[in-house]
């Protein structure tokens, strides 16, 4: 390979990269040290909460769902009151070594039910008025880069855009597997600037690959088996990126098709069957490398869904939602209000007991260290499951 | 004397539209409203004042394919509780048979683009097709999926107006969105807010309440079981008195759609879209206001407000060359039509543009591709240099390579000889037909120049490339470096 002068070229231009290219991004002093690695985990579409963490002792559940409800003989049952989806059943023993917090009645206030409004509220952590640029994580990293030895601030994993990671100041690069990312790498070359907004954003990307390839280390085998089909891929993924040895900060995986207006009982359970699995093994993987506690691992998704199933076998739009939070030094048990069936919106929707920007207050302050005020544009107050 | 300055300064202003556009203004222009272009038509238009050449493509534009589509797109629609009652196994095979079938009309739009005489109508087919996004993942039907493409290319340039009112009986949108089971007693509010959002006044301007009663208003349209057609369910519409947008009444889907194009929104909705697709990724407001006007003067027609648009200061602006990042179906039929590369198989194309984040037919979500900056990250920038490289590297080198799709192909080494690893031996002996031809090609590129490379280079990039580009006699190096420059990514 170093026969070939054009890699060569490239690796030396690569080599002269933090000089020449990165330092110029408006970026803090990096941290010193180690950083623990976040694994946020979308449930796009709105995945239905009250199908996943079900309140199964509350009367009004089954009121409210008289084709869709679970039966509750199937449920994992987690407390007097709540039990688990069974196809979640993987969860089950990571719940009973109390690794698991289920975190419930996330949301916002004034709440948007378009997709892409809420999704862009969550991945900028903005209000529900304000239109913010970059993701929350950009601005964290803008804030507070990653130890400068690390391969990257941010991995998304597969195509779908960037997320929290969107916008400019932070190194973030999506690839969908490893080995493929470094076989590809050698065709960038990240050299030059421009005025011209859509070539300097061509550049930019050219840059942070080339510095993320000479970082990026693939094959690492694991004794812990991946499920079948693409979450399952995404999950290995993610799981020879927690192995890399040049830190990454955070792996932003996705699983697709939650937004079941019709015929939601086997969709759903599907989905929950592939998101259970596939945290079961990321769990088992991380430990396996000892990075189970300096991971964290949390869902999200732009809303929940509405509490009253419609007349398709679906559900409609909602706003707050459960999710999970996993991790060798994660406090289990379940936070937040119970879901108020009892007192839904003008639109028949749930109020939200927990701001979602408090969520990502709880990582920020107490996985990272980081002051989430600047990042957050508000104070909000760090929950006790980290 | 006044006068006469008076009248020279008229002249100044109408210069720029009497002069002919030249070879650089035809290139810009053929590559905004269609895919790539050859250096012989851009020959053909650079005489050409700007409306005479927006005229052109104007005239050319077309209802139909050219291209008969695959005989199965036509076959009678399947009912689904047909495959419901299959047993596990016959399912299974049906599911797989339309992935593939899937695939194979995704390859023959492609080839389509490549082959059309009016690629403008092509792109406008496939910026509805964004606009009305609808996916085959869900709709689970080719011939709906195939009849909805028609629909589109039928009103591509044609008018708005009809488009609406067609799309929301369209049964590939009413699987699509829900609304073919939504009835009185349960209103799906699925299409009722994608409608307003996405189709016509864009988030902000309707409330949660407008959504709840529109859902109503469009109980009952439905699609009949058996034969895939619309069916106006009387007994599962919501007759009663609805509130929307400020309008009381009997309302039924009819009437809130009409009600849609009644507000200004809606033309500045639909005209802001058309100016990221042709002008640049920052809309200009007051300009945005003027063009909406021509769109709602015209009654919704769509050629007046491309021409419009196409004819406008702001098209031509050389602060807006080269400022839109090709989609992966301009950057893969832009290439072939642009080098006059003509395979035989399409399947290795509609490969390509999936695997680089846009398969027509399977958009990602009803709000379709989001595009610009979002068409580039480093997986997707990576699998274009990639797959450029393959196409200019020739036909030789083709022949040794293997290529690993974008996604998932961790788990395609692993396994032994299955489905899968066939379909990759067809796209890769099939990719064989994209080789580029440099000789061939260099022939068929006006050589009375003495200029020869600046023009070559004008003919591959919307702009000077960004990285130095060697010099010397061979022209195939030299269009090998300027396709892999990051301009190549530019229109």
């Amino acid at each position: 390979m170093s026969a070939d002068p054009r890699r060569r070229a490239l690796l030396t231009i690569a080599a002269a990269l933090p000089f020449a290219g990165v330092a110029r991004l408006a970026r803090a002093a990096a941290a010193p040290g180690v950083r623990k690695l976040l694994v946020l985990v979308e449930l796009k579409g709105g995945n239905d909460g009250l199908n996943t963490v079900v309140p199964y002792a509350d009367p009004n559940y089954a009121r409210l769902r008289p084709r869709l409800k679970l039966d509750r003989d199937q449920l994992v049952k987690l407390t007097p009151e709540v039990g688990l989806h069974p196809a979640l059943e993987k969860l089950a023993p990571i719940w009973e070594s109390k690794r698991l917090a289920i975190v419930q009645g996330l949301g916002y206030p004034d709440p948007n039910l378009s997709h892409f409004r809420s999704i862009e509220i969550w991945d900028t952590a903005s209000k529900s008025d304000e239109y913010l640029e970059a993701g929350w994580l950009t601005r964290a990293f803008a804030a507070s880069p990653s130890p400068a030895g690390f391969a990257a601030d941010g991995v998304v994993v597969g195509l779908g855009g960037m997320g929290p990671l969107s916008g400019h100041g932070a190194r973030a690069i999506a690839l969908a597997n490893p080995e493929q990312f470094l076989r590809n790498a050698r065709l960038a070359r990240g050299e030059g600037e421009s005025r011209n907004a859509a070539l300097a954003h061509i550049l930019r990307v050219e840059r942070d690959v080339l510095v993320s390839a000479q970082r990026l280390h693939a094959g690492k085998a694991f004794s812990a088996t991946f499920p079948q089909g693409q979450f399952g891929n995404r999950v290995a993924t993610a799981a020879q990126l927690a192995a890399n040895e040049a830190g990454i900060a955070v792996v932003r995986l996705t699983l697709d098709g939650f937004d079941t207006h019709a015929y939601q009982l086997n969709a759903q359970q599907n989905l929950l069957r592939q998101l259970g699995d596939g945290l079961a093994a990321l769990r088992e993987a991380l430990v396996e490398i000892d990075r189970w506690d300096s991971t964290v691992v949390a869902t999200y998704a732009e809303f929940g869904r509405r509490p009253r199933e419609n007349h398709t076998g679906g559900t409609d739009h909602g706003t707050a939602n459960v999710h999970f939070v996993m991790g060798g030094k994660v406090r289990g048990g379940l936070y937040g209000p119970p879901p108020a069936l009892d007192r839904l919106d003008g639109s028949g929707n749930l109020p939200f007991g927990i701001d979602f920007r408090a969520y990502y207050a709880t990582f920020l302050e107490r996985h990272w260290q980081v002051a989430s005020a600047p990042v957050l544009a508000g104070r909000y107050a760090p929950l006790d499951f980290i | 004397m006044k006068s006469l300055v008076a009248g020279l300064l008229v002249l100044l202003a109408s210069a720029a539209q009497a002069q002919q556009i030249g070879y650089e203004g035809a290139r810009h222009l053929l590559n905004r409203a269609g895919f790539g272009a050859s250096d012989s038509e851009i020959r053909e238009f650079a005489p050409l004042t700007r409306a005479e050449a927006v005229d052109r493509l104007l005239a050319g534009a077309r209802r139909e394919p050219t291209l008969a589509p695959p005989a199965f797109a036509q076959d009678a629609f399947l009912p689904y509780y047909r495959i419901r009652d299959m047993n596990a196994e016959d399912r299974a095979a049906e599911l797989r048979k339309r992935l593939q079938q899937g695939f194979e009309l995704r390859a023959w739009w492609l080839h389509e683009m490549v082959l059309t005489p009016s690629p403008l109508s092509e792109r406008m087919t496939l910026f509805w097709h964004n606009h009305f996004a609808t996916s085959q993942q869900k709709v689970r039907s080719i011939p709906l999926m195939y009849r909805q493409n028609a629909l589109l290319r039928r009103e591509a340039l044609g008018s708005f107006r009809v488009l609406l009112h067609d799309i929301a009986k369209d049964p590939a949108m009413l699987v699509y969105l829900d609304n073919a089971g939504s009835r009185r007693e349960a209103p799906n509010e699925n299409f009722a807010r994608e409608v307003m959002e996405l189709f016509t006044l864009g988030e902000g301007n309707y409330g949660e309440r407008d959504v709840k009663e529109a859902a109503r208003a469009f109980t009952g349209w439905s699609v009949n079981r058996d034969t895939g057609e619309f069916v106006y369910r009387r007994m599962w519409h919501d007759p009663d008195e609805k509130t929307v947008l400020g309008r009381t009444g009997r309302l039924d889907g009819t009437a809130i759609l009409d009600l849609l194009l009644a507000q200004p929104q809606t033309a500045e909705f639909v005209t802001t879209k058309l100016w990221r697709e042709f002008v640049s990724p920052t809309p200009d407001r007051a300009e945005v206001r003027r063009l909406a006007g021509v769109f709602r003067d015209a009654r919704y027609e769509v050629k007046p407000l491309v021409r419009a648009l196409l004819v406008s200061d702001a098209f031509w602006a050389e602060d807006n060359r080269a400022v839109l990042i090709k989609s992966p179906v301009d950057l893969v039929v832009g290439t072939l039509r642009t080098f006059g590369i003509r395979p035989v198989d399409y399947r290795p194309a509609a490969f390509a543009v999936a695997a680089l984040g846009q398969a027509p037919f399977t958009p990602p979500n009803v709000k379709g591709w989001p595009g610009g900056e979002t068409w580039i990250d480093s997986s997707t920038l990576l699998g274009r240099r990639q797959w450029i490289d393959r196409v200019f590297r020739g036909a030789e080198a083709m022949q040794a390579d293997a290529s690993a799709p974008a996604e998932e192909s961790m788990t395609m080494t692993a396994a032994a000889p299955t489905p899968r690893d066939a379909l990759r031996r067809t796209l890769e002996s099939g990719m064989r037909g994209y080789a580029f031809e440099g000789e061939r090609w260099t022939r068929s590129v006006d050589a009375g120049l003495a200029d020869r490379p600046a023009r070559v280079a004008t003919l591959v990039l919307a702009m000077p490339p960004a990285n130095p580009v060697p010099g010397g006699d061979d022209e195939s190096a030299f269009v090998r470096a300027l396709v892999s420059d990051p301009v190549f990514q530019l229109r």
